[in-house]
């Protein structure tokens, strides 16, 4: 696969991680995060925690949009969609996360219509092709994401297709960054910084980490060169006590952003006040909302919404695996109550949450290492 | 929020200029240009894809200049070590980056 | 899954048939399994089937369910010996690029048989079929099983009929009944495996669950993928030739993928299958939908396909004769058994990361994130 495979060259990678390994300080312990759940998923696909020198840690950030949605949000779509002739559209990663009486795929059992959509488009077509039903699509995601959104909306209401509407959920990265680097309980040397998100907004926003909080970033693509490339970037920024950001996913993201994507974001959109993160708290102008031009097609404004808010279960830690003060695995309840199967927190269900990457791909490779380690 | 796939347009719709088809190795979709819509894709080229949208341009050129540096990493170290070996001076300024 | 029950339990004496009705009198043993409701994850093949069927058939069907579950029973009546397997299919659509839901049903029924070891000899087969199918189609998917059975040697010995109300049936359900012959030299037992032994893979995977995935249209995605339905006993029987002394275990990855069919043998025999990323053979097209939708290949089902745990001195002479057949010039030898990570699956990349492959819990499903 072009532009896939070359990033995956195995004499590159080790290159890499010669490289890595020479730049760090043997007496120093680096804290570095990955905000992206993209990258946290490939970290743990790619099994790059295997390659990298036991003093450099890799810290999954609240990049996740499936994690951060309260549950109360999820209630209030399963709700709108239990009305008569209303079609519940999402992408797959929210078909299995559970809402206070259930996830979408099993109120799918219980009768509901649920589809399970790649494309806003795609929710788009099916209004189309159904007319005596509403399609209402539940968007999830960050910048990378809400563009297409937007651009969906734009042509549901150029095409006149009225029986369509999106219950919108989309939040933005940067205020996500904030709340981390405000936790007093945080202590960070550098980022990696989500690579698709930018290809939207750009490079710039992040400047502030660099000159205000004196943090490298790396804006880095998915592939395990871009991942370790860009912690050579960090490293190399820390070793010379420099503080910058750096593009490393160059052949993908403009400095300056995706001006299209962005004229679309301001036209359909605008910021919530404030909005609800899981295991954050409150965050002012941390997510988007249609505007009233865009009303006929806002889930929020056709229908009844409950708005109910559901707390989660005082012993789930999902707020400090989330926030990366703790590793899934010291979360109380993780492997025990709370597993991909029964998950109480969302950062279990979402694949690309890391209590889900740690369980699926690395606990048991944990405790192989233990059993080794220990004397028989 | 991530998952986005390189893939290569292989067919544009004169009467859709918002539209492309888009090959991943086998695997075709249409694809919504409406994003690049400011530096429209031509065919041949690469893109982003990410939920059924063309994101960004893929550039070939920045791709193998990455390719290039990565693997002279360690080069410069390698070239570094020789020159100490020989018991130069000034050692420094054999550094090539 | 049928568990391979104890042939010297009251009930298989002979001129005894079969019948779930011959379970001696004790009382059940509580159920494990506690879910209120069946969910479509509890027919994925992955955990929740799993769960399904160690935590409520097993304990009220079998009398003894510390046998591993295999893919046929091996029955043993006075001295003869049979196999025997079970298999219904449900799929939408019924027809697909490569195949339709007839030749699953056949292939499917020799596949399970074969992979346990026995060559299939006849079915039976019930169809499940909804009111206003059109006849047209019926024909369609008969004709295909007639061709299919034919194609694979097996005799069809009779069947059944019933029709349901419309919307109770997605157009058809197909269920078949399998016996076959016990193949001479060879003896499936996931408790003989050990490490050191060799993991083969009979060709390319992923072919027919994506095939699937894209004909049933909601993804918009078009590739020239066809569904790798077929009968795999030709090249068992191949590799039992040269190698059967040392054939361990052999599974079809059906619905579940890889990733499924071995983590239930690491369960079953305690030991870790060591997966080589790159050994795993692959169409790019395959390759490309997983990409796209974020799916991991080792969870797709495959209907023309086996592995097969082999020991070390008999793995190239296995290879070499699958490779050599008909139709087994892809296999590979895709992994080792080793001691660790026990009871789990390990994939190993080619520059030197690893990560454990866990069985889903239920269906694949695509992702944006």
């Amino acid at each position: 696969m072009k532009f896939v495979d070359e990033f995956r060259a195995p004499e590159v990678i080790a290159k890499t991680c010669k490289e890595i390994k020479r730049l760090s300080d043997p007496n120093r312990h680096y804290r570095i995060m990955e905000v992206c759940g993209g990258h946290t998923h490939a970290i743990y696909r790619f099994g790059l925690k295997d390659l990298l020198p036991s003093n450099i840690e890799l810290i999954h950030g609240p990049g996740c949009p499936v994690c951060v949605l309260p549950m109360g949000r999820i209630d209030d779509g399963l709700a709108i969609a239990q009305q008569p002739d209303v079609i519940f559209a999402a992408f797959g990663d929210m078909m299995r996360v559970p809402g206070t009486h259930g996830s979408p795929l099993e109120h799918k059992a219980r009768g509901m219509d649920v589809r399970i959509v790649y494309s806003p488009a795609d929710a788009l077509k099916l209004a189309q092709t159904n007319p005596d039903k509403h399609v209402m699509f539940f968007a999830i995601g960050f910048e990378t994401t809400a563009p297409s959104t937007a651009l969906t909306l734009m042509r549901a209401q150029s095409q006149g297709t009225h029986n369509f509407s999106v219950f919108c959920n989309h939040v933005t990265i940067i205020p996500a960054i904030r709340a981390i680097l405000d936790s007093p309980d945080m202590r960070l040397d550098a980022f990696i910084g989500p690579g698709h998100v930018s290809t939207v907004i750009g490079c710039r926003p992040y400047e502030w980490i660099a000159k205000k909080e004196n943090k490298p970033v790396a804006v880095s693509g998915f592939e395990p060169l871009d991942i370790l490339q860009s912690i050579v970037m960090v490293l190399r920024q820390l070793k010379g006590e420099e503080a910058k950001i750096e593009n490393q996913y160059k052949r993908v993201v403009p400095w300056e952003g995706n001006s299209a994507a962005l004229r679309a974001m301001a036209e359909v959109f605008e910021l919530r006040p404030y909005f609800e993160w899981r295991g954050l708290g409150f965050i002012s102008q941390s997510a988007l909302r249609i505007r009233s031009s865009y009303a006929e097609w806002d889930s929020e404004q056709r229908f009844e919404v409950p708005g109910v808010r559901v707390t989660d279960p005082k012993a789930a830690q999902c707020g400090e695996v989330l926030k990366g003060v703790l590793k899934p695995h010291q979360c109380k309840l993780f492997g025990k109550e709370c597993t991909p199967e029964h998950p109480i927190g969302a950062l279990m269900v979402s694949s690309e949450g890391s209590c889900a990457a740690y369980f699926n791909y690395e606990h048991r490779k944990m405790e192989m290492v233990t059993s080794i380690a220990m004397p028989a | 929020m991530c998952l986005a796939i390189p893939g290569q347009v292989v067919e544009l719709y004169p009467n859709q200029p918002s539209a492309a088809m888009v090959d991943v190795v086998g695997v075709r979709r249409k694809v919504d240009l409406g994003l690049l819509q400011d530096n429209l894709p031509r065919k041949g080229d690469w893109v982003l894809i990410h939920v059924g949208f063309a994101l960004s341009k893929i550039s070939e050129e920045d791709a193998m200049d990455q390719m290039r540096i990565l693997r002279v990493l360690g080069e410069a170290e390698a070239a570094m070590q020789e020159v100490e070996g020989y018991g130069l001076e000034n050692a420094e300024n054999a550094k090539t980056t | 899954m049928n568990a391979a029950v104890d042939p010297r339990s009251p009930q298989f004496q002979p001129e005894t048939t079969v019948s779930s009705n011959a379970r001696s009198e004790t009382v059940p043993p509580a159920l494990r399994f506690r879910d209120p409701q069946i969910e479509m994850a509890h027919g994925a093949g992955g955990k929740a089937s799993r769960r399904l069927v160690e935590g409520l058939f097993a304990p009220l069907l079998f009398a003894s369910s510390s046998e591993p579950l295999g893919d046929a029973a091996h029955l043993d009546f006075n001295g003869t010996r049979i196999a025997i397997t079970t298999d219904s299919f449900v799929v939408k659509p019924l027809h697909f690029p490569g195949g339709s839901i007839g030749e699953l049903a056949v292939n499917g029924t020799v596949n399970d048989l074969a992979v346990s070891g026995a060559k299939a000899e006849a079915m039976v087969v019930t169809y499940v079929l909804e009111a206003g199918l059109p006849t047209a189609v019926l024909e369609a998917e008969v004709r295909a099983m007639g061709n299919a059975a034919r194609r694979a040697g097996i005799a069809i010995a009779g069947g059944d009929t019933k029709v349901v109300e419309h919307g109770k049936a997605d157009f058809m359900y197909i269920t078949t009944t399998g016996i076959g012959r016990p193949l001479p030299g060879v003896k499936i037992d996931p408790g003989s495996v050990r490490a050191g032994d060799k993991i083969l893979l009979s060709g390319a995977i992923g072919d027919h669950g994506i095939t699937i995935l894209l004909a049933r249209g909601e993804l918009d995605l078009e590739a020239d993928l066809r569904s790798d339905t077929r009968s795999v006993f030709p090249l068992v029987e191949a590799m039992v030739r040269v190698a059967g002394p040392g054939i361990r275990w052999m599974r079809d990855p059906t619905r579940g993928g890889v990733a499924t069919s071995l983590n239930e043998l690491a369960r079953d025999c305690g030991l870790g299958m060591v997966l080589t990323e790159e050994a795993i053979p692959m169409h790019d097209a395959v390759r490309g939908a997983c990409e796209l939708l974020g799916l991991d290949p080792l969870h797709i089902a495959n209907e023309g396909q086996f592995l097969a745990v082999v020991a070390p001195e008999y793995a190239d002479a296995a290879l070499n004769a699958l490779n050599l057949s008909p139709g087994g010039a892809d296999a590979q030898i895709i992994g080792e058994v080793r001691e660790q990570p026990g009871g789990a699956v390990l994939v190993t990349t080619g520059y030197g990361g690893s990560r454990i492959v866990d069985m889903l819990v239920g269906d694949p499903l695509p992702r944006i994130c």
